[in-house]
This record gives C-alpha cells, sequence and structure tokens, in this order.
C-alpha cells in the first residue's frame, strides 16, 4: 500500500502489521494456521510484509481434515515453497484410523473432531503460546464481540463474558503456563475490504473463487461439488457440469458453490456487489444449531 | 466490448470507490433501553446493508420475542452472544461494520449498565466520535452525565447527541430543545471539539438516512449525513513519536526498527534521538516490502533504519532532538478501574505503555471521582468502574507524554502480576519530577564487600504461612543454628514489627500490602549489609510475596511455606485469637475469615503437621545450602 489514496485499507494493512509483529516480539512459540482461504492468503501476505526483509519468525499450520478439495491442498504446498515459509499439516490420527466423515457422522461431530480437537492436538503438540488466524469480525455475531488478542485458558476454553478489555492498541499478552493467546489481525477487515486489498496488492489465491466448469450436484438447494469419488451420490442425484465458483473455502462435502461466470477477479469482485447472502451462508456447520459459532468457538474451534 | 472488458472498468471503479473512502470509528453509548442496538440494526436495515439470508434469520429471531411491535427487532443484529439474546441486553463491546458510498463506519456497541463502565471506557479508546443516545421520555440522565464524563475522560472529541424515541413525544421541538440545553450546560466543560444533537426515532427510521417529514421545524442533517461528513481530525500534535516494537536483522548487514509511528512524520535524512540514552542519529532509509518510502506519516507502519550503528532495542522511543519525550520514573494519571478485585494502593502492577513493559506501584492514590458530580472524593481502594487520580511509581524510568497531547505515548494498561488479566486503564496528566533527581547512590563498600567480610553469602529467608503455624518458632531455632556456624544474621518478626515501623497499620488487605512492602523492603536492605535475614510473617497474598521477591531483586530470595493444617494451628492458638475470630471479634484473620493463599511452588516446603519445631528447623538448614 504505498499509495496515500487508499486511505482505509492503508490503516488497515499497519494495523495488522502491527499486531503481527507484537506477536512475534512477545510470545515464544507463535505459529500462523493457515487455512488456505482468501483471508489466509491475506493474512500471510501481511505477515511478509511485517518482517521484510527478514521472514516471518513463525511456521504454518494447517490442520487438513483430508476432505480438503485437492486445489487447496497443491496451493498449500505451492504457497508455502514460493515464500520459502515453513509448513506444518496436522490430521487428527484417531479420526483418520476410524474414517471420520461428514457423510457418516454428520457436520457437527465430523467438524468437531477432525477440525476442532485436530487444532487442540497440533496446538498442544507443538507448545504454541499464540496462534494468529484470519478470522473477521464481520463474519458472524460471536466473532463481532471478540478480542484482537483473545485469551484460551487451559484445553484451549474460550470464555465471551469473561474477556480482558482492550483498550488503544495496547494488547495485553501475558499468560501464564498452559494458557495461549489467539490472535486476529483481520479482526477489522471486511469481505469487501479483503477483495480490494487481493486485487491492488495481487496477492495470489486459489483457482476455486473463480467460476468455471465443474462437476457439481444439488443437495437440499445448494450446489456441491464432487471433488473425487467419495462424495456418495443419493438415489436420483446426477452429476451434471455447471459453471460455478465458492466464496469461501472449506471441506468440499459442507462447502455450497455458487452459480457463476465470473471467471476473473474482477468479476468476481462486481458480481459480489450485487450479491444478496452473506459468505458465510454456504458453510453448513455454522446453522446446526442457534449460536452455533459461539459454541464451538468455546470449545476450541477457530 | 466484451463483457469481461466491461467488468474490468466496473470494477475499477468500484475499487477505485472502495480504497478512496475513509473510515470513521465511532462508539453508540446511552443508558439501557435507550435503543442503541436498535440504532445500529436501523442503519445496517436502512443503507441496504443486510444480506437476504441474514434478514430471514432475523425475521425467524424476532419472532416469538415481544420486546418491540414492530416485524423485526433490529438489535437482534448486533446482541452477537447466546448469553446475551437470553437476557435481552449487551453485556460487551461487539464492533460492526457498514460502509456508504462515502465512508467505512466502525461501530463500536457498547452497554449502558453501570457496572460495564469498563467497556465502555474500551469503546471509547479507540473512537474518534460518539453517538450519545438519550431516551426523550427521559431526558438527560444521571447516565448521560456519566457517559459524557468516560468520554471525555478518554478523549473523544466529537459528541453526537441523538434524542430518540421522539416519537413517543409527539416529536416536540420544545422537548427536544430543552434536552439540549440541559445537555450543553454540563458538556461545555467537558472540553468536545464538537457536539451536534438531532432528534431521531431509531424504530421508526426518523432523521436517520433523510430529514424526517414529520419533524419539519429540524432544519439540520440527519444522522447518517452527520457521519458521513464529520471530519474527525483531532488536533493532533506533530510531534516525531516513534515507539520501537522490534529490532529486524537480515543478513549480515540489516538491521532496522520496526514499528508504528504514534505521532508526527519522519522522512530520510532527518535526525533522531532515542529517549532513554540520548543517542543520536539520522534516517537512513524507510523500509517496507513495497519499496523504501521518502517519508512516513502517522500511523504507518515501517520499519527503519539508521545512519550510525547506536543501541536501540524494543520498548526504546525515537523522537526528534528538541522535542523530547517526559522521561521520569514518576506520574500523576487519571485511571479507570476494570477487574472485580479493587485496586489497592502499594500493590504492584505491570504497566504497558507503548511498547514498553515495566513494573509499577501506586504510591499515591490522590482521590477517586464521582462521576455523576464530577466530585473529589477520598479514598484507600478502587473498585471495579472506578475512576481515580493517583501518582505513579514505575521500576526504571519511563518515556511518556501527557495523553491529551499524544494518546499513542500517554495511554498505559495495568495488568494483573498473578492472573494476568487487565486490570486497569490509565491516562498520564504530567510526570512528576521528583524521581529524575532521585537515583540510586552508588558507594564504594558495597554488599558484595561487606558479604565478603562476614565470609558468607546474604539472603532473604521469607517464612510464610497460617497464623501459630510455628514461622516464629522454627525461625528462632534457624537462627541459632545459623549463629552456632558463626553466620551473621537478623530475624524480622510479624509482631515484634507492627509494634515499631508498622504501628501505624491496621488489617485491612491495603494495609496488610503496605505491611509486607515495608517488610521486604527493610529485609533488602539488611541483606545488603551482608546479613542472612529471616522474617516471619502470615504474608497471606501470593502477590505481595512476589513483590517481596522482586524487591529482593538479585538478592537471593527463598520462600519457606510452613505448611500446618488449620486444625492444627487452632488447636494451639497460644494467644487465643483463633477462639476470638470464630466468634467473629477479630476482623479478617487469616483462615478464618480472610484467605490464605498457600505457595504455588515454594523453594522450600515444610510439610509440618505434629513434627517437631527442631526437626523442621534442620530441615531448612540442610535444604539452605548455604557457602
Amino acid at each position: 500500500m504505498s499509495t496515500k489514496r487508499h486511505i482505509h485499507l492503508q490503516r488497515l494493512e499497519a494495523e495488522s502489521i502491527r499486531i503481527m509483529r507484537q506477536v512475534a516480539t512477545d510470545f515464544e512459540r507463535p505459529v500462523l494456521l493457515y487455512s488456505v482461504g482468501k483471508d489466509s492468503s491475506v493474512l500471510l501476505h501481511l505477515a511478509m510484509k511485517a518482517f521484510y526483509p527478514s521472514k516471518p519468525p513463525f511456521p504454518l499450520l494447517h490442520v487438513d481434515t483430508t476432505w480438503k478439495f485437492r486445489e487447496m491442498i497443491a496451493f498449500r504446498d505451492d504457497t508455502a515453497k514460493r515464500l520459502g515459509l515453513e509448513l506444518l499439516v496436522h490430521t487428527n490420527p484417531e479420526g483418520l484410523a476410524e474414517n471420520i466423515n461428514p457423510f457418516t457422522h454428520g457436520s457437527s461431530r465430523y467438524t468437531d473432531i477432525m477440525k476442532t480437537v485436530a487444532l487442540k492436538q497440533a496446538l498442544d503438540a507443538g507448545k504454541y503460546d499464540a496462534a494468529i488466524g484470519g478470522a473477521r469480525r464481520d463474519e458472524e455475531k460471536s466473532r463481532a464481540k471478540e478480542r484482537v488478542f483473545s485469551h484460551r485458558a487451559k484445553g484451549h476454553v474460550w470464555d465471551p463474558k469473561n474477556q480482558r478489555p482492550e483498550l488503544w492498541s495496547l494488547y495485553n499478552t501475558r499468560i501464564n503456563p498452559g494458557e495461549s493467546l489467539r490472535v486476529f489481525p483481520l479482526s477489522n477487515w471486511t469481505e469487501t475490504d479483503i477483495w480490494a486489498y487481493i486485487y491492488l496488492e495481487n496477492i495470489p489465491m486459489s483457482e476455486l473463487y473463480l467460476a468455471r466448469e465443474r462437476p457439481v450436484v444439488k443437495r437440499d438447494g445448494s450446489w456441491f461439488m464432487l471433488d473425487d469419488d467419495r462424495f456418495p451420490l443419493e438415489d436420483g442425484e446426477e452429476p451434471e457440469m455447471r459453471s460455478i465458483r465458492f466464496r469461501t473455502l472449506g471441506c468440499y462435502p459442507l462447502t455450497a458453490a455458487i452459480e457463476s461466470t465470473a471467471g476473473t477477479l474482477a468479476e468476481v469482485i462486481i458480481e459480489m456487489r450485487s450479491t444478496h447472502t452473506s459468505e458465510r451462508s454456504g458453510r453448513v456447520i455454522d446453522k446446526d444449531q442457534a449460536a452455533s459459532m459461539e459454541k464451538k468457538k468455546k470449545e476450541g474451534y477457530f | 466490448m466484451s463483457s469481461a472488458d466491461n467488468a474490468k472498468l466496473d470494477m475499477q471503479q468500484f475499487i477505485e470507490m472502495e480504497s478512496s473512502k475513509s473510515m470513521l470509528k465511532f462508539i453508540t453509548c446511552g443508558s439501557v433501553d435507550d435503543g442503541k442496538s436498535t440504532l445500529i440494526g436501523r442503519l445496517l436495515y436502512d443503507s441496504q446493508l443486510l444480506y437476504d439470508d441474514q434478514l430471514v434469520e432475523l425475521k425467524k429471531d424476532s419472532k416469538g420475542r415481544a420486546s418491540t411491535d414492530e416485524d423485526i427487532d433490529f438489535s437482534l443484529l448486533v446482541d452477537g452472544l447466546a448469553a446475551e439474546r437470553e437476557q435481552g441486553i449487551t453485556i460487551d463491546v461487539a464492533y460492526r461494520f457498514f460502509s456508504t458510498t462515502k465512508r467505512k463506519f466502525i461501530v463500536a456497541d457498547t452497554p449502558g449498565h453501570e457496572q460495564y463502565t469498563r467497556n465502555m471506557a474500551t469503546g471509547a479508546s479507540t473512537a474518534e466520535a460518539a453517538i450519545l443516545l438519550i431516551d426523550a421520555r427521559l431526558g438527560v440522565s444521571t447516565q448521560t452525565r456519566r457517559h459524557a464524563y468516560i468520554l471525555s475522560l478518554v478523549g473523544v472529541k466529537h459528541i453526537l447527541l441523538a434524542v430518540n424515541k421522539i416519537d413517543l413525544m409527539d416529536y416536540s421541538q420544545q422537548l427536544f430543545e430543552e434536552i439540549c440545553a440541559e445537555f450543553n450546560s454540563f458538556a461545555e466543560n467537558l472540553g468536545f471539539k464538537s457536539s451536534y444533537a438531532i432528534p431521531i426515532s431509531a424504530l421508526k427510521g426518523d432523521n436517520i438516512t433523510s430529514r424526517s417529514a414529520r419533524m419539519p421545524w429540524y432544519e439540520g442533517q440527519p444522522l447518517l449525513t452527520y457521519l458521513e461528513t464529520l471530519d474527525p481530525e483531532r488536533e493532533d500534535s506533530t510531534l516525531f513519536r516513534f515507539p520501537v516494537q522490534r529490532v529486524t536483522r537480515s543478513g549480515q548487514d540489516f538491521r532496522g526498527y520496526a514499528g508504528t509511528l504514534a505521532g508526527g512524520e519522519i522522512a530520510v535524512g532527518d535526525e533522531v534521538m532515542v529517549a532513554a540514552s540520548l543517542k543520536r542519529s539520522r534516517v537512513k532509509r524507510i523500509v517496507t516490502m513495497d519499496g523504501d518510502l521518502p517519508v512516513a506519516g502517522k500511523g504507518d507502519a515501517v520499519t527503519l533504519t539508521l545512519e550510525d550503528e547506536i543501541d536501540i532495542s524494543q520498548g526504546d522511543v525515537l523522537h526528534r532532538p528538541g522535542e523530547p519525550l517526559e522521561r521520569s520514573n514518576q506520574f500523576q494519571a487519571h485511571m479507570i478501574w476494570m477487574h472485580e478485585d479493587p485496586m489497592l494502593p502499594e500493590r504492584s502492577y505491570l504497566m504497558k505503555i507503548g511498547t514498553q513493559t515495566t513494573s509499577v506501584q501506586i504510591t499515591d492514590l490522590k482521590y477517586a471521582i464521582n462521576i455523576n458530580t464530577s466530585e473529589h472524593l477520598p479514598a484507600s481502594k478502587i473498585d471495579l468502574n472506578g475512576i481515580a487520580v493517583c501518582n505513579f511509581a514505575t521500576a526504571q524510568a519511563i518515556a511518556f507524554d501527557a495523553y491529551a497531547d499524544s494518546p499513542e505515548t500517554g495511554a498505559f494498561i495495568l495488568i494483573d502480576r498473578i492472573s494476568n488479566n487487565t486490570v486497569g486503564a490509565g491516562m498520564i496528566d504530567f510526570g512528576l519530577h521528583r524521581g529524575q533527581n532521585l537515583s540510586w547512590q552508588s558507594f564504594e563498600i558495597n554488599r558484595e564487600s561487606r558479604a565478603k567480610m562476614k565470609h558468607q553469602r546474604p539472603a532473604v529467608v521469607w517464612f510464610t504461612g497460617l497464623s501459630a503455624s510455628g514461622k516464629s518458632t522454627i525461625a528462632d531455632i534457624l537462627e541459632q543454628k545459623l549463629a552456632a556456624q558463626n553466620r551473621h544474621t537478623y530475624l524480622l518478626d510479624g509482631d515484634n514489627f507492627r509494634h515499631g515501623l508498622n504501628k501505624d497499620l491496621g488489617f485491612t488487605d491495603a494495609d496488610r500490602v503496605e505491611n509486607i512492602r515495608r517488610v521486604a523492603e527493610v529485609a533488602r536492605l539488611m541483606a545488603d549489609s551482608g546479613l542472612i535475614v529471616m522474617t516471619a510473617f502470615i504474608s497471606p497474598f501470593r502477590r505481595e510475596r512476589r513483590m517481596a521477591r522482586e524487591i529482593a531483586a538479585d538478592i537471593d530470595f527463598i520462600e519457606v511455606f510452613v505448611d500446618t493444617p488449620l486444625e492444627v494451628c487452632e488447636a494451639r492458638d497460644p494467644k487465643g485469637m483463633y477462639a476470638k475470630a470464630r466468634k467473629g471479634e477479630i476482623p479478617n484473620f487469616t483462615g478464618i475469615s480472610s484467605a490464605y493463599e498457600p505457595p504455588e511452588r515454594a523453594d522450600i516446603h515444610l510439610e509440618a503437621g505434629n513434627r517437631s519445631a527442631e526437626e523442621l528447623a534442620e530441615e531448612v538448614l540442610q535444604q539452605l545450602q548455604l557457602d
């Protein structure tokens, strides 16, 4: 952001950089949770800026449920290689052994075991005292109240009613042994900011965000992509080729696509301007129960 | 032209518009039921910023709740947490985002309950403007005054007085004007740079996005127009301030100082000075990943390199020569207490200011402030949501500015040493310069030489435990054993101390803290003279024992926990104290009516029980490992 014209994006960028530097200065074992999506791409780009000409002094951690889009995994590996950063990948071994999947076990149980539990395993194993994530406050109601430096008690528990007051830019980074902080440098960014920034900064992102002809099936009124042959078809479901794209990236059986012809970033941004649904509407896990995100977050979900 | 080209053109316009927007952070505050959440929900709704699925969910949620007669309960949009939805109130700070064609907004929604002053201060600390809601039916209330005072204290300069629910008062112009007059009569002393008043109905949408036909007498701006056109620029000080956040090294030669400009501007070639060392150099490069900059301004996150190799580390602050920060270890500040455990003077806290962190004590609680009346009140402690003016002393000198001159370098938070909670927030008024002239005198004969003459290594052996646990008895025997080894010792005893040096102190929590602080200081002085000092005080609180350890600094500090069960102590009861305490004749008696916090990791843990004092003293002696 070198030009003075982009006033608010420049302010957001500077704020995020400051937060990243604070993490690197105050913690012994920080880690950046890299989820491969557009927010992660921005997060990583900001991390590269924060420590330039040096490299970010923390590794990337990806929790791989084994149900991510194949393109995501390829993009992830390319990104780490291109930037010369250490990439750690963790999958819940018990979940893997029991073949926990969203079809047989339901999205709620699957998410708990393959994402929440897996994340806690990886954080415990690495003894990470700070985990940087790309969550934004505009995404979802319970996120709107979360601190930038968000305290986690032993067992990664979040207590939303007992959060530390966070004033000015004076972030309290002190923790006792066994506790940790989740850090959200993109707290004050909106979805529009993310796209505008990706465009202006020319940040690489997965092609899944762009409309392409892809094999899909309609289920409960949403399009799901058949990323591999593990997607069990129900009676009457016929795969077909449609021009689709994704607004967020997660596990392919849980991430609905939208029909679109926006094949370039420019077209995506234009299409987004006239959209009438919020971005997390394509995520199945948010809807399972009232206040479901808050409940998951208390248990340690990111 | 192809559709892709069209899209590109459209998009460039869009990006142009998006990126040329400015940003306004504001806070909404007011009493319970004034309609803050409804107002924000209304702003989102009227500027058509809700997505269809959010609207469907909102309509679904609104059913079964009788809080409004309307179809949609807008407050549900902002009252995010499940607990809040159940209670129908907002309990924390929530941040909301919306944007119009002109501006992007970040709204901090904060609660109006008295007990949530801390949340309002939190929201206000990053706000450039405030919407202060008043219920037209109730007029200016005590809470209005309190909120206005907090906004002024935290330095919010622009106030929008939104007189809400005017629809319920027949859109009365006279009422509106009376409320404005009353507000202005006290707000004029609060130092706001601008204040503007609008009669609104958040529920019905009057004067929100456009001027209401139901109030033809109102000729001012609608609320959204006010927010879009307000110029929030504070009359910022132009002083260059660069707190160093991190030293960045790369390769053999690169050494840069990463940080965010807290104020002013800096250009390549400008001379800078380090606040602590007064060393000077010139800016060689202003480094960013997008290329070097010729100049950087307030808020920019950059990395500076300097012409000369001078010693600078994280926590240092750079400024221009001739524009120094204040530098002292003592200052006066306004403080807001944010925790259920009260602030006790003399207790030691961690203080974070800019990129500096240090140990701090409140040396003088000058007065508390009644925020409803601005009255000054004497106080011996500050409770949750209390506001006070105090003098502070830090362990090391710090560099700072008055908060009014430069909020970034004049604001601080206090952190509890045990829980690590953020317990207080402060705004520095001015430095006290006593500290600058009072430096440590260093003498030729030092601790090392004094200890050498005594052929021993000085130490503080700190006994802690319940009353009648055996601290004094064990310490007494230990001292005899040490004397037998020709060691030079001194025993500081709780009861004896309170007859002399500490006879002005009682047994309140605050006095207990001060009692221990004095003991720790005396112990340190005596150990500094070369002695092995034993102390026998109940010292029930972990924080104070940690403080004692910190006061001892580089002197060996050995915490001995005399772990005698309460029943045993109570059975011994040599002075009949437990009996009296049980009858309620002694308030604040440790173990009965006041807590004893056992050490988590004592250096020596004596499982005392019914073992003899002789045996226990011998165990301490063995574990002391004196040279």
